[in-house]
């Protein structure tokens, strides 16, 4: 076997701590946002000010790592100078990159800032290399994150016929996907990850505690009732459990976390160059606790190519931070095309 | 994040917890007001998260030691509250093992909340300004004596 290329690894951080953490436990890069909706994670107190902001990237490049804004909301009428304002911010500070979902802030961001490196958000829904490279050719992006819709060969597809890095997903909860696209949020609330930056936000959720049980709702909206030992995900629609031509199941997606631990040689044998931990809205015992099992993952792929299997410990780490407890491939395994 | 030592899961006998709920509640309330305090006075927490917790009322439960804790955030400090509200804005309850946990940033709290092993009930935006306002703070490095390097 060739020497095999091992993915970066890319790590979230909501919080000075969490960075840190990343770091320190062995993430070759961190994202991060601004604490306004500029961001796709904009959850009350969550974020970067200027300071924090400072701190982070002085604490992250100087150990060599790098640092990715995401500004990947979409600019809203009226306030484009805000997303504009961003992206010359993050210029200044001298982000390794930025990540943005929005054409026209790509286009900005590509005459203003040449030298920036620009990376497609995932909210940028490419999934195909003709998306991708329209992006490559447009922009100069230099990588895409694809959305967590395609399969292992569609996305080693999709590297055979780009000039740009791919990055896909590693780590994380799932929802139903449509990453850019998605309404449901803005359906239940009127607000969403596309235009505040959030999805369900936190003012519209409620946990209604009663013997035996526990409710969960969305404006309103019942999400959800989990029994007592029952586990519980977040609460998004997609999430939810719904009465659909006399049965109550999870009509959308239930809720669960994706791990690609199991397919680990094959995303580096095609040729991904990155792979992303999500969870900027977590905790950096969180952060320090995926960190850590990815890391000792890819370094035993980098070691023993051919010999790699995951172990056991590794799995139990991740399940325990899992939403829903569960973990599965998501669409890398799966049949459909 | 403790490397060498960590919290296990535990759970305290349930005497305990019909003892503890039979002792007076303020000592609680005291000792943690007075700690979120100390934490405020050396700039730990941000000010523009403080200032959404004006006047609200807090519930923190440790459910296997019966211990309750109800306080509120008032000109510029906590307060432990001598009288519990009917309905406190936001109530945090767990075992004690899980409270540990969180405060050693052993545990996630979304991890706990998944496995049902802490509970948020009230304004859910306040539990999250709280959440990633503590999330935020910078813990103090242990000093560098000779006795602490490895």
């Amino acid at each position: 076997m060739s020497r095999l290329h091992v993915p970066e690894l890319i790590c979230p951080a909501g919080s000075l701590p969490a960075l840190k953490a990343a770091v320190d436990h062995g993430a070759d890069a961190v994202y991060l946002g601004y604490r306004d909706d500029t961001n796709a994670r904009n959850f009350a107190g969550l974020n970067f000010d200027r300071k924090a902001m400072l701190d982070g990237i002085a604490y992250a490049q100087s150990r060599q790592r790098k640092v990715l804004m995401a500004i990947n909301t979409f600019a809203q009428p009226g306030r484009v100078a805000d997303w504009q304002r961003a992206v010359d911010g993050a210029a200044d500070l001298g982000v390794d990159a930025v990540i943005l979902a929005d054409v026209g802030l790509l286009d900005y961001a590509s005459r203003r800032h040449p030298e920036l490196r620009l990376h497609l958000s995932v909210q940028g829904s490419a999934t195909s290399y003709e998306a991708v490279n329209f992006a490559h050719r447009e922009f100069a992006v230099r990588r895409a994150v694809l959305p967590r819709v395609l399969t292992l060969a569609q996305v080693e597809t999709v590297i055979r016929n780009t000039p740009v890095e791919i990055e896909v997903f590693g780590f994380g909860s799932l929802c139903v996907m449509n990453e850019g696209r998605c309404w449901l949020s803005s359906y239940a609330t009127g607000e969403s990850p596309n235009t505040v930056g959030a999805c369900s936000p936190a003012k519209y959720v409620k946990w209604e505690k009663s013997p035996g049980e526990m409710s969960t709702r969305l404006n309103g909206i019942l999400i959800d009732r989990f029994g007592d030992a029952e586990p519980a995900g977040y609460p998004t629609l997609c999430k939810g459990r719904f009465e659909v031509n006399g049965d109550t199941y999870y009509a959308l997606e239930e809720p669960t976390s994706l791990n690609v631990l199991e397919v680990l040689p094959e995303i580096a044998a095609i040729g991904v160059a990155a792979i992303k931990v999500e969870g900027r809205q977590r905790s950096p015992a969180y952060v320090a606790q995926v960190t850590r099992t990815l890391r000792a993952a890819l370094d035993e792929l980098a070691r023993n190519p051919d010999r790699f299997h995951v172990k056991p410990a590794w799995q139990s780490e991740l399940a325990r931070v899992s939403e829903g407890s569960q973990v599965t491939l998501g669409a890398y395994n799966r049949p459909w095309r | 994040m403790s490397q060498g030592f960590s919290i296990p899961r535990f759970q305290l006998p349930a005497l305990l917890a019909a003892l503890g709920s039979r002792l007076p509640q303020w000592p609680h309330s005291l000792a943690l007001a007075t700690g979120l305090n100390a934490a405020a006075k050396f700039g730990l927490l941000p000010d523009d998260s403080l200032a959404l917790l004006e006047g609200r009322s807090f519930l923190v439960e440790v459910l296997d030691a019966g211990g309750q804790a109800h306080f509120t955030y008032r000109d510029g400090l906590f307060r432990p509250l001598w009288k519990a509200p009917e309905a406190p804005d936001l109530s945090f309850s767990a075992n004690l093992s899980a409270f540990l946990q969180l405060l050693a940033r052993q545990e996630d709290p979304d991890t706990l909340f998944f496995n049902r092993e802490l509970s948020i009930v009230g304004d859910t935006e306040l539990g999250l300004v709280i959440k990633n306002m503590l999330d935020a703070v910078e813990l103090p490095q242990l000093p560098s004596l000779p006795a602490f390097r490895p």
